[in-house]
């Protein structure tokens, strides 16, 4: 990768404050599936203090909420290391579009950012970049703030009851869809991306119903990108 | 809490972390030529549209009116929190009006 003419990334404080205040639209999403993850942990035996280590340690709710389908006596350890590894796959595609900033950082500096990415994070970070942000502290910071609500609200619900009802009557099961459409409308660059959005779109959701976990996030994504970069570089 | 709970737990956690960073420790390594420059220059949005539409799709009538609502709003105003208060609004004004199942 070259950096020739690029201009300076920092990593200030500041960057990751505006990164925290990116991901606040997400925080009521959030603490309500904290919640409700919570309480279903709670009921298949975990305790609280699994829960939080477990909220520390994976950080990744599609997979935690996975976590628990699989999670019986005696422990499938190598199911239930297959199985997240497998739903976190996406992961690997969403990393290499923040080289721009990590490839200027420290190591450390990069991979503990990285330790915090989330669908969420990432989202709100390219964003960032594409509106000429150069301050990697933003990605950290937006996955510090989710990070903590996310662990505080997983271990509260243990003790909480079952709030699922909230999730449903406040319509906080579409705030993720919402804030998802809201940032995919602001990724939008002109018609070269009509292509290869339709055939990632229309991929998963065909293999939504065919393949179990999230394939179909994976499958999607490679196909699209394939197509847009098979036109271009024609 | 087990040793096997908390050997589950690490492992869970390592095996996340590992998709987290694998993906920049790989990309870093490259010499991308013109083709892999344009399919990392077509990857972002592509992840975007395969988490977006299968959501959108399985959400209901109400969640493609709101879903249609929020991509507008953002476009013509560029207002991310606008744009989500609108999705999430027509939601629910939508599925109290009855714009329920699929």
């Amino acid at each position: 990768v070259s950096d020739d003419a690029a201009p300076q990334v920092m990593f200030t404080g500041d960057g990751a404050w505006r990164g925290v205040r990116a991901i606040l639209p997400m925080a009521p999403g959030a603490v309500a599936f904290g919640l409700v993850y919570g309480f279903l942990a709670g009921e298949r035996g975990l305790s609280a203090v699994e829960i939080g280590l477990t909220s520390m340690l994976v950080f990744a709710g599609a997979a935690q909420f996975l976590a628990l389908e699989l999670w019986r006596e005696p422990l499938p350890v190598v199911g239930l290391v297959l199985g997240v590894l497998v739903i976190n796959l996406r992961h690997l595609l969403m990393g290499p579009a923040l080289l721009p900033w990590l490839v200027h950082l420290r190591p450390t500096k990069a991979y503990a950012s990285l330790y915090f990415m989330t669908d969420e994070t990432w989202g709100v970070s390219v964003a960032e970049q594409r509106r000429g942000g150069r301050d990697a502290g933003f990605l950290l910071g937006a996955g510090l703030g989710l990070y903590v609500v996310w662990v505080v609200s997983t271990v509260l619900g243990s003790a909480a009851g079952d709030l699922s009802f909230l999730v449903r009557d406040w319509g906080l099961d579409y705030l993720t869809t919402a804030f998802f459409v809201a940032l995919l409308a602001g990724f939008w660059r002109g018609r070269g991306d009509a292509l290869p959005w339709l055939v990632a779109g229309g991929v998963a959701v065909a293999a939504k119903w065919s393949l179990p976990g999230t394939w179909y996030i994976v499958l999607g994504a490679v196909s699209g990108s394939l197509i847009g970069a098979w036109r271009d570089s024609r | 809490m087990t040793a096997t709970s908390l050997l589950a737990i690490f492992l869970m956690g390592a095996a996340t972390y590992a998709t987290r960073a694998g993906g920049f420790w790989l990309a870093r390594r490259l010499a991308p030529g013109p083709f892999l420059r344009a399919w990392l220059e077509h990857l972002p949005g592509a992840v975007f549209a395969a988490l977006v539409a299968p959501m959108v799709a399985g959400a209901g009538p109400a969640g493609w009116v709101a879903a249609g609502a929020g991509f507008a709003t953002m476009r013509l105003s560029g207002q991310f929190l606008l744009a989500i208060a609108a999705g999430l609004i027509v939601y629910l004004v939508a599925r109290s009006a009855g714009l329920t199942g699929v």
